[in-house]
């Protein structure tokens, strides 16, 4: 198969529909954002301006980057522990946590949304044990606020960042780590000194994925924020669609994609995309 | 640095070792002596790592008990053994430099920041990779990766160290190099070593006692003149090298070894006739048979034809069929291998009584 695919041009026209469609369903309609964003509602660089003024825009930025902060951070790390029971666990554990992997891929992220409303709501089923076995009097606000909207895009995300894992786990020399016990390093110390720096690369691509992809996030955070917590894809849809501000919409989202844009030139520039499947 | 007294004494007693069905190792007892050099020699899938890896406690034998100075370690986990191993392939740390390797086993084993500077740069001397200590192991040559790899296992000082065929992977100048180290470095520590290789050559040249595996069973254990000279069986006796084989008739003992019929010819050799029966093979290694117009009396001697000559620079490799055709191969210099071509028909081999030995007929 890769002696055909060798073939540039082969390859190039293989790969032609596939830019074909990109362009005509994402390049070129946003080059019409770009366009907005500089004539909306009068021509000039006043909704850049807006932009770095707006306070509420500020908020919302940050607010993304400190919950897509936070979701990268539990979700690689909830990865990492799925991964390597994933990759090297024994034929059972694999079973379990391959279904675990891949289940979630088969419900919709709507379903997914109001699953987590029905647990975390005041009268969910968390509220409603922790009250009914005494542990608390008043329900805990555990949806329709940040929390919510981490513990939902954490959960959406762990499946995206267990590819790039098991990709680097998987290329790693088993031998290297019985010569870590040989030499004397109990498994903790294996584990931490020897696995998981050489999983690196994966970490980073990881990282990069499910940071990239939390960015964008809107259905989960409109549901379970719900309203409260908005994140920067919510505003650009706010802001088109119900306040018609069209011209900061768009230039909200021409900064969105320069600075998306940016990520992954970074993250192709340390990982090789093949490491990421 | 020498410290013979620290040294492992291995004993292994019966070691077994079963993957499902499948028998990789069968019975196996060997005593491996403090500081002594020893190879495990066998073709591929003999069970050799299988055996390496019990030792290091990375697989654990079925059957069998293993003890290292009087010590039942047969549970012992690996990072308890402090075992130096080296893997095929080295399994260098690729995230860490040459220093931060050679660094890893004092670390966790807690010593001190100057005493692992100071271990760690004698060792970095010792084995001539001065300079590259910042590299990671990816911007090394193969022969320095081995280096490290050597250097790694042996900077805890530990009681034995485990080789598994370290230099496969380097061209054959290195190889004779690496080689030569290696046998510095066992005379410089004084440790226990136990190396593994499917070369018999390197095998010979390299240690003090030679252990040969085949299918899982050790076959022969010996120095390396012992089981080259005389070896156990065929497998051994084909393994470690070239060999001739004349079918032997009529075999008794006699004064000092024994005498047979090999054609029409009686022959003499030193080795003890007991447990061959009457009829066995006469196995001569064919650098110890030489070409003669002639063999006296009493001297052992068949007569062959030269069939085909191979020139191999130094000297040249002579096949030739005896009367009643066996195949016998000889090397011998140039200009004899040129005249007993000449001669067409018949040439006489010889050798002498102390290089003959028998096998069993048929066996293995
Ligand atoms: N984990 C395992 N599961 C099943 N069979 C195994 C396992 N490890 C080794 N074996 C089998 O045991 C036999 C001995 O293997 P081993 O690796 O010890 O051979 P070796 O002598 O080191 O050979 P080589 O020279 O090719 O390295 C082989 O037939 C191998 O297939
Ligand atoms: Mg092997």
């Amino acid at each position: 198969m890769r002696a055909y695919l060798s073939d540039r041009m082969g390859a190039a026209l293989l790969m032609a529909p596939l830019l074909l469609f990109l362009v005509l369903a994402y390049a070129w309609p946003f080059l019409g954002v770009v366009k907005w964003s500089f004539t909306l509602p009068t021509p000039g660089l006043g909704q850049y301006n807006a932009l770095l003024t707006d306070d509420l825009v500020q908020s919302v930025f940050i607010r993304t980057l400190r919950i897509a902060a936070i979701v990268t951070v539990v979700s690689v790390a909830a990865a990492y522990a799925i991964t390597v029971v994933w990759v090297r666990g024994t034929p059972a554990q694999r079973l379990v946590a391959e279904f675990c992997i891949l289940v979630p891929f088969w419900i919709s992220v709507l379903t997914r949304a109001f699953g987590w409303v029905a647990l975390l709501s005041n009268r969910g089923l968390i509220n409603t044990w922790l009250q009914a076995i005494g542990f608390i009097s008043e329900p805990l606000a555990l949806v329709r606020n940040e929390f919510g909207v981490i513990v939902g895009m954490t959960h959406f995300l762990i499946p995206f960042a267990v590819f790039p894992l098991a990709s680097a786990m998987r290329s790693l020399d088993d031998r290297v780590l019985l010569a870590a016990r040989g030499l004397g390093s109990s498994r903790m110390r294996t584990f931490w000194s020897v696995f998981v720096p050489m999983t690196r690369s994966g970490i980073i691509g990881s990282a990069m994925i499910v940071f990239v992809f939390s960015l964008g996030f809107f259905v989960t955070p409109a549901i379970l924020g719900g309203g409260r917590s908005v994140m920067i894809a919510e505003l650009i849809y706010l802001r088109i669609f119900q306040s018609p501000d069209w011209g900061l919409g768009a230039a909200i989202s021409v900064v969105l994609v320069l600075f998306v844009g940016a990520l992954m030139a970074i993250l192709f520039r340390y990982v090789r995309p093949k490491q990421l499947i | 640095m020498r410290q013979p007294g620290r040294a492992a004494e291995i004993k292994a007693i019966g070691i077994g070792k079963s993957f499902g069905s499948f028998r990789a190792l069968d019975n196996l007892s060997l005593d491996i002596g403090r500081g002594e050099f020893l190879t495990l020699l066998g073709p591929s899938g003999s069970g050799k790592t299988t055996f390496l890896m019990i030792l290091a406690g990375f697989v654990q034998p079925t059957e069998g008990r293993l003890f290292s100075d009087g010590v039942d370690i047969t549970e012992r986990p690996a990072e308890q053994r402090a075992a130096g191993m080296v893997f095929q392939g080295y399994a260098l740390f690729p995230h860490m430099s040459v220093e931060a390797n050679i660094a890893f086993p004092l670390k966790v084993r807690k010593k001190s920041a100057a005493d692992i500077k100071r271990r760690v740069g004698e060792m970095i001397e010792r084995v001539g990779l001065n300079g590259h200590e910042k590299k990671l192991p990816a911007q090394l040559s193969g022969g320095q990766q081995q280096r490290v790899a050597l250097a790694r296992a042996l900077v805890f000082e530990p009681g034995v160290l485990l080789l598994d065929e370290p230099f496969s992977a380097l061209d054959k100048g290195l190889r004779g190099q690496m080689q030569a180290e290696m046998k510095r470095l066992h005379q410089e520590t004084g440790t226990t070593f136990v190396f593994v290789t499917h070369d018999q050559s390197e095998a010979l040249a390299l240690s003090s006692r030679v252990a040969i595996f085949n299918h899982g069973e050790l076959l022969q254990v010996g120095a390396p003149d012992e089981v080259y000279d005389r070896p156990a069986n065929r497998f051994v006796a084909e393994f470690l090298g070239e060999i001739n084989m004349l079918p032997l008739k009529e075999i008794r003992s006699a004064d000092n070894g024994a005498t047979g019929l090999c054609e029409d010819r009686t022959v003499s050799l030193r080795g003890s006739a007991n447990g061959v029966g009457s009829n066995a093979i006469l196995a001569i290694r064919p650098e110890y048979m030489s070409i003669a117009c002639e063999a006296a009396a009493g001297e052992n001697g068949i007569a062959a034809t030269a069939t085909n000559s191979t020139y191999l620079g130094a000297a040249t490799r002579l096949d030739l069929t005896t009367r009643q055709g066996a195949k016998v191969t000889v090397s011998v210099p140039n200009e004899v291998a040129a005249s007993a071509l000449s001669k067409g028909n018949s040439v006489w081999l010889t050798w002498p009584a102390e290089k003959g030995f028998l096998l069993p007929d048929g066996g293995r």
